[in-house]
């Protein structure tokens, strides 16, 4: 399985290392090194490289690399799952997963590496036994520590671990009971010149925060379940009952999490909230393009669009760009050739526009074809499928927790060919 | 240095105080020994080192986070060995495991020293926390020292057989690091290997078989007695477990099981298409038409991991797609695609190795992923290797029907400013042109647009792609090839331009005024050229000197002439080797005869075909395949076996002593309610369905008592998960002949007739079940007409910290007290410890009399017990409170018993039913008129639904509209007359008579219910 992991920044810089079975030496990277080098983007790089003896396994996250050495025959995606976990973690523990974070608790995220996996094979993953492992860092806590002398290491096996219920820990205690649910929906979708949708679904995802006291037996519920098509569950969720009566029984893990992801039935056709009128062209003679987009809200269920933001990759031959916003601001990096247009809310009376003149590097080609643009959007308070959350039971404790849905809808991958 | 420490040492805790004297020596050698290698930072570890030796647990913690904070960052630590080592035994936990990490990973290089350690953590594998037992397993086997091989063998066969299922979770890991230590311990290994497999804990199930895989992946024979287990418990598993185990059971099915696909139509794409349509139907169907009958035990693997294409588990999601590929029958396998298509929403690598997995799975199977054809659009923000995978399997999805749409997808890419991506679109453009002969000519006008492109790289590649296409086909496109021609001189790329003259030559009879032309144009650049493009000169010049040699005579010899000098050897030699093939001179043999049949043989059109045809040979989802190359400790699946083995040797048999089985019930029978499956979460459901299970059982046993423990598992195991939803229906009890008459028996048919869930099968196939008739009669009541199987909760497992009771109304007359209720209950321990002590503590002192179960001394871990209990209600509806004690804990629980269980059944004539009725009249009487639901205007559902809510007798009637129970309550033995009197139009009178005042009216209220409901 896993022989170790090493963490590279997107310079090269290997700052950690961990070895679950004998030492690999780090100049096994080096074909790593390579691969990034030739790759134009750190998203280029092939996740699966094989070297003479290893196998490369790496994922690219948060701006980091990690990279784990193989030796033997194992499911990649394995591997990759368990990277993209113990991204995870360190999110889950010290709030946001960078190189700094990693290097201010090196010791700590040693440690839970160390637990994470046992000769390369995983062994403790959920983060409520972890954290029972090895509490994460608090200001109270370290101050508590200093002052009594306790550790942060736990001494006895978590109560999670042996149970069938790995992901909850026993004795969870609140004043303040509450279970809040987060219906977020991302509309992917890719448009054509004309605006006509060319393909678009939707993908939601249920996120939960629950702080309830001891061991609920929590049952929601959908008013419309038939919509949705796909689903995947937590281990927590009871899959037979949704099959049967198309409600999530469960018993929730303690704090944030995934309850579960969905696929909205392809059948239904998907509402746009925004649709786009572009003009981007260069002129044939001269270095010189024009570039004019309005946003404006089209299906939006009555909702204000919110968060809007388009995104461009312009050509590698663009020299200089000179635009002006009708609304919010534009950035735009000539290194990158990144063009961000912040809009804001979308306000239907005075429809934001962008325009203005693209000047090309002399003697530069005109661009074969126009870049395409990213859209990025929120809206509150609506789940653009229809899906409605009905209501949400609890069972086994006897308090009357504090219940809260609350309903967002997103642009995923929202493109708009030009 | 040494002395310095010595002194230190003195003031050291006792702890340590052994370990310490043995290492002065060593240490002071290897700091010597570090100052001459490490003189650097030898006084940074020299402060770290006096740390270590303080007695302060808090600056050794610094120290030992320093430390680790080095080894995390790959700097070498390792001469700080003999000064770490010593606080191995420290109390301190933190610390503990600090220089627990900081052993595992040096212990390799410092052999010696290392072995100071061992005897810590030997004891500590004595420990009684099993965190500690576990973590001393683990770092003991982590140690890479081949002299304590015989030490790490004995504790994983202690730990393999320990308590904890987590301490036997790290045993089975222990195999494997103890397998590549030392492999000659291969057979003792295995040995434990097996022994874990038959471990019941999910916990412990995915690591063992992953040992399995390592040590010992050929012992399929360890499988058998297993593979039904695993197939069971396999939801339980933890996700990583999964992985692992379905992939070794799809392995283990290969070599077992009879291939369920049909030989001929195995790559059938209509029939596919059609079923795709509707799968889950012909599912069923399919089987049955066939005269193949697949392998129980095989279509328990698929359905048991069906669920698991929900997981989260990106992993588990795809071992079981390739489960489904490997070993379904071709029409089930599109149950995986909607579940592979919902992957690709994830990470980028993930996108990766599904979209590979997809691209293998697509070449044979077009009909699986085409609805989901817009799913593996690009998008421009993709990663290059993302974009050429989709591409790729829009490429194998392509047919008649969609290529149109596909063609029309294909011109955006081909204007994609990622120059690498667009051409590889024109090549999958000419694999569609060659696929579909349709499109074929629509292609080539596309391409030949796309050689006015303005991208080097885009005109090269079409180029290459056209004169491929022109090779399958090159009688009508001679205009095409006067099209290049004329963009001959704007092409830059020697690849492009290699390709025109080779098309100019080979179709120089087609073009015979234009190939001279442009071998005209070659002579005055041929210097200039690329070696490519010269090789492709010389053979153009040759052609065109064999067909058309008066216009180009001459100018072949200067080309020739040009080559004979050129610097390449390579095309130096050409020129040699042309010029005595085409010109003839007296040196030249025969060959020269044949020049125009070797130059100008008609050369076979290039296959175009996908990089993933033969992808298929490695198994899906495996690191080979991803590579495809043979990964190490690659296991290839086998083929089919063409007869099955033996199916008999996955049979279990249940070997244990019925009384054991009665009273701890360890063998955890399939129909038994898991702690948690994610499969049931009504228990009231499970209970059921187990019910149900054991009434055929018994009803079989009772003539064939002797019948295979096995073969009644199984059947149960199959009924459980067919019929979820079994409807109640009375139990026949009633009919069992009474046999055995003491009064052990009584009691287990007590048990039995209650909570039979708890029992495991086979011990019921012994018992023969006997009523308590005996008893009744001095009680001078009548047996039960009818228990309900309705339990109730008294204590949930989650409260009862893994220990829960259920509680049910047996209605028999308690055998302790005759004013008694008796009460059954049923325990279980969900833990995986067991439960010593269970008994009945503190009653509420104001409470009930009751009559309490003998305690219980040891529950195992997932067994239940029965047990039975007499309380006297005094004939009130008030709870009965007391304490369920175990040995560490005590939950405070109640009965709440509904008021017709306080009731005995009573026999009675209709006279003199009538007769006590007259003295029960006034303030005893209490009546009410209903409507009746629709089906219980009859004389059976009025009677079931009546016994249902109160445990009374049936007074023969005379009328037919008139039906009439009679009971006694339990404590005063008072008499409960119930009528229930049918009238027109549905309504009915009930009238409960009865001088305790208190529950007429209660009883009635419950009749009331039961009876009008719909």
């Amino acid at each position: 399985m896993i022989n170790s992991l090493f963490l590279i920044n997107p310079s090269g810089e290997i700052f950690l290392e961990k070895h679950w079975k004998s030492v690999v030496s780090r100049s096994v990277c080096d074909y790593f090194l390579e691969a990034k080098e030739k790759a134009l983007e750190p998203e280029d790089v092939p996740p699966v490289i094989h070297t003479p003896h290893h196998y490369l396994i790496s994922i690219y996250r948060d701006k980091l690399f990690f990279l784990s050495v193989i030796q033997t025959e194992v499911p990649p995606l394995f591997v990759i799952e368990f990277l993209h976990r113990v991204a995870e973690m360190i999110q889950d523990y010290f709030g946001e997963c960078s190189e700094t974070v990693v290097k201010d608790h090196m010791v700590m995220v040693y440690e839970l590496l160390e637990e994470m996996l046992d000769n390369g094979f995983p062994l403790a993953t959920e983060s409520n036994v972890l954290k029972e492992m090895i509490r994460p860092p608090t200001i109270l806590r370290s101050v508590v520590n200093t002052l009594t002398g306790t550790s942060n290491v736990g001494d006895t096996l978590p109560t999670g671990q042996p149970s069938t219920i790995p992901w909850r820990r026993a004795g969870v205690r609140y004043t303040n009971n509450e279970a809040y649910f987060d219906v977020v929906e991302e509309i992917d979708a890719i448009l054509d010149q004309s605006g006509t949708t060319v393909f678009a679904e939707i993908q939601g995802v249920v996120e939960a925060c629950v702080k309830l006291s001891g061991m609920p037996d929590l049952t929601l519920s959908f008013m419309n379940p038939r919509l949705l098509d796909d689903v995947s569950f937590h281990p927590c969720v009871r899959y037979k009952l949704w099959e049967s009566e198309r409600v999530l029984s469960f018993i929730p893990p303690d704090g944030n999490f995934t309850l579960m992801t969905y696929h909205v039935n392809a059948q239904n056709l998907v509402a746009i909230p925004v649709y786009v009128k572009q003009s981007i062209s260069f002129f044939e003679c001269g270095s010189d393009g024009r570039l004019d987009v309005t946003v404006g809200p089209k299906q939006t269920m009555g909702k204000t669009v919110e968060g809007v933001m388009v995104t461009v990759h312009l050509p590698k031959t663009i020299l200089s760009i000179n635009l002006t916003a009708t609304q919010g601001s534009y950035t735009y990096d000539n290194g990158t050739k990144l063009l961000v247009w912040d809009i804001g809310k979308l306000n239907p009376q005075k429809l934001p526009n962008l325009r203005g003149s693209l000047s090309l590097q002399a003697g530069a080609p005109k661009p074969e074809e126009n870049p395409s643009l990213n859209i990025d959007l929120n809206i509150q308070q609506l789940a653009i499928s229809g899906l409605k959350v009905n209501r949400l039971d609890m069972f086994g404790e006897k308090y009357k927790p504090f219940k809260g849905v609350k309903y967002i809808t997103k642009a995923g991958k929202f493109q708009v060919r030009t | 240095m040494s002395t310095n420490n010595l002194s230190y040492n003195d003031q050291g805790g006792s702890d340590s105080a052994v370990e310490v004297g043995q290492e002065t020596t060593p240490t002071s050698s290897n700091a010597g020994a570090g100052f001459g290698l490490f003189s650097t930072n030898f006084k940074k570890n020299d402060d770290l080192k006096e740390m270590l030796e303080s007695n302060k647990d808090s600056l050794k913690l610094d120290a030992m986070k320093r430390i680790i904070a080095l080894i995390a960052k790959g700097k070498n630590a390792s001469e700080l060995f003999p000064a770490v080592v010593k606080n191995v035994a420290s109390k301190n936990i933190e610390l503990k495991k600090l220089v627990y990490v900081y052993l595992v990973r040096y212990a390799e290089e410092q052999q010696d020293l290392a072995l100071l350690s061992i005897s810590t953590f030997q004891r500590a594998l004595k420990d009684p926390n099993q965190l500690i037992r576990a973590s001393a397993l683990r770092v003991l086997s982590s140690i890479r020292v081949p002299i304590i091989v015989p030490i790490m063998m004995l504790a994983i066969k202690e730990a393999a057989s320990d308590m904890s299922p987590y301490v036997r979770k790290t045993s089975a890991h222990a195999i494997q690091k103890l397998y590549s230590l030392d492999p000659d311990q291969k057979e003792h290994l295995i040995e434990v290997i097996d022994k874990l497999l038959k471990d019941k804990s999910t916990l412990v199930a995915g690591s063992v078989v992953m040992a399995f895989e390592e040590v010992c992946p050929d012992r399929i024979d360890l499988i058998h007695k297993n593979y039904r287990k695993l197939c069971n418990l396999l939801v339980d598993v933890e996700e990583w477990g999964q992985v692992v185990i379905i992939t070794m059971l799809t392995r283990y099915a290969r070599t077992q099981f009879t291939s369920p696909w049909k030989e001929d139509g195995l790559f059938d794409e209509n029939s596919e298409t059609a079923f795709y349509e509707s799968d889950e139907k012909k599912t069923k169907n399919g089987d049955e038409k066939k005269s193949y009958m697949m392998d129980p035990d095989h279509r328990l693997l698929l359905r048991n991991t069906k669920p698991l294409l929900q997981s989260r588990n990106t992993a588990v999601v795809v071992s079981v797609a390739q489960l489904y590929w490997h070993l379904a029958p071709k029409h089930e396998v599109g149950v995986i695609t909607k579940s592979l298509v919902r992957l690709l929403r994830s990470h980028r690598e993930v996108q990766y190795v599904v979209l590979q997995n997809i691209a293998t799975m697509s070449i044979q199977r077009k009909g699986m992923f085409e609805p989901y054809m817009k799913s593996f659009y690009v998008r421009s923000t993709d990663a290059t290797h993302i974009k050429s995978l989709k591409l790729e399997i829009l490429t194998s999805l392509a047919n008649e029907a969609n290529i149109s749409t596909i063609l029309r997808e294909f011109q955006t890419y081909v204007k994609s400013q990622d120059k690498q991506f667009a051409a590889g679109t024109i090549q999958a453009i000419g694999r569609c042109a060659t696929n579909i002969s349709e499109v074929t000519d629509t292609c080539l006008q596309g391409l030949v647009l796309l050689l006015s492109n303005r991208d080097e790289t885009v005109v090269a590649e079409s180029v290459v792609v056209i004169k491929k296409l022109l090779q399958t086909q090159p009688t009508q496109h001679s205009d095409i090839i006067k099209h290049m021609a004329k963009l001959f001189d704007n092409i830059a790329v020697p690849m492009a331009r290699a390709s025109i003259l080779w098309l100019m030559g080979e179709y120089c009879e087609r073009v015979p005024q234009i190939a001279p032309d442009v071998l005209r144009k070659m002579a005055k650049s041929f210097t200039s050229e690329e070696d490519i493009v010269k090789l492709q000169t010389v053979n153009l010049a040759a052609k065109l000197y064999l067909t058309n040699s008066k216009q180009t005579k001459l100018l072949t010899q200067y080309i020739l002439n040009l080559g004979k000098y050129d610097q390449n050897y390579d095309i130096r030699d050409r020129t040699r080797f042309i010029r005595q093939l085409i010109v003839p001179n007296e040196k030249s043999g025969a060959l020269g005869k044949y020049a125009r049949r070797i130059l100008l043989a008609p050369k076979p059109a290039p296959v175009l075909e996908s990089t993933y045809k033969d992808r298929d040979r490695y198994q899906l989802g495996t690191l080979s395949h991803t590579i495809n190359t043979k990964a190490s400790g690659y296991l290839e699946l086998s083929d089919w076996p063409a007869v099955a083995p033996d199916q008999s040797v996955r049979n279990v048999e249940v070997i244990e002593p019925v009384r054991r089985s009665i009273f701890t019930s360890t063998a955890r029978s399939r129909s038994s309610p898991r702690p948690y499956t994610k499969g049931g979460h009504d228990q009231f459901r499970h209970f059921n369905t187990a019910e149900s299970d054991e009434e055929k059982s018994s009803s079989q046993s009772s003539e064939e008592s002797d019948k295979s423990s096995s073969q009644s598992e199984k059947s149960s195991s199959e009924s459980d998960s067919e019929q979820k939803k079994t409807t109640k229906k009375p139990p026949q009890k009633k009919t069992v002949k009474p046999t055995a008459k003491d009064r052990y028996y009584n009691e287990l048919f007590n048990t039995y007739s209650c909570v039979p869930v708890s029992l495991s099968l086979f011990s019921l196939c012994i018992l023969t079940p006997c009523p308590l008739s005996c008893a009744a009669l001095l009680l001078q009541v009548s047996g039960p007409a009818f228990v309900p199987e309705k339990s109730h909760d008294l204590l949930h497992r989650m409260t009862g910290k893994g220990l829960s009771a259920q509680y049910q109304f047996p209605r028999q007359p308690c055998l302790y007290q005759p004013t008694m209720v008796s009460v059954q209950i049923s325990l279980t321990n969900t833990t995986d410890h067991p439960l010593e002590q269970i008994h009945i503590g503190d009653r509420d002192p104001t409470g009930l009399d009751m009559h309490c179960f003998n305690a219980i001394e040891c529950l195992l871990p997932e067994a239940s017990v029965t047990v039975s209990l007499g309380v006297d209600f005094n004939d009130s509806t008030q709870a009965a409170n007391f304490q369920l004690c175990t040995k560490e804990d005590q939950f405070s629980v109640s009965i709440q018993p509904a008021v017709g269980e306080l009731f005995l059944p009573a026999t009675m004539t209709e006279q003199d039913f009538r007769k006590e009725q007259g003295k029960l009249l006034g303030m005893n009487e209490s009546s009410a008129t209903i409507t009746m639901a629709a089906e219980n205007t009859t004389r059976q559902p009025i009677s079931r639904q009546v016994a249902t809510v109160a445990n009374l007798g049936v007074v023969p009637s005379g009328q037919d509209n008139i039906h009439r129970f009679a009971g006694k309550t339990a404590s005063s033995g008072a008499l409960v007359l119930v009528t229930v009197e049918l009238r027109e139009l549905s309504a009915a009178l009930i009238t409960i008579n009865t001088e305790k005042s208190v529950m007429g009216p209660m009883l009635l209220r419950d009749l009331k219910r039961a009876l009008a409901r719909a």
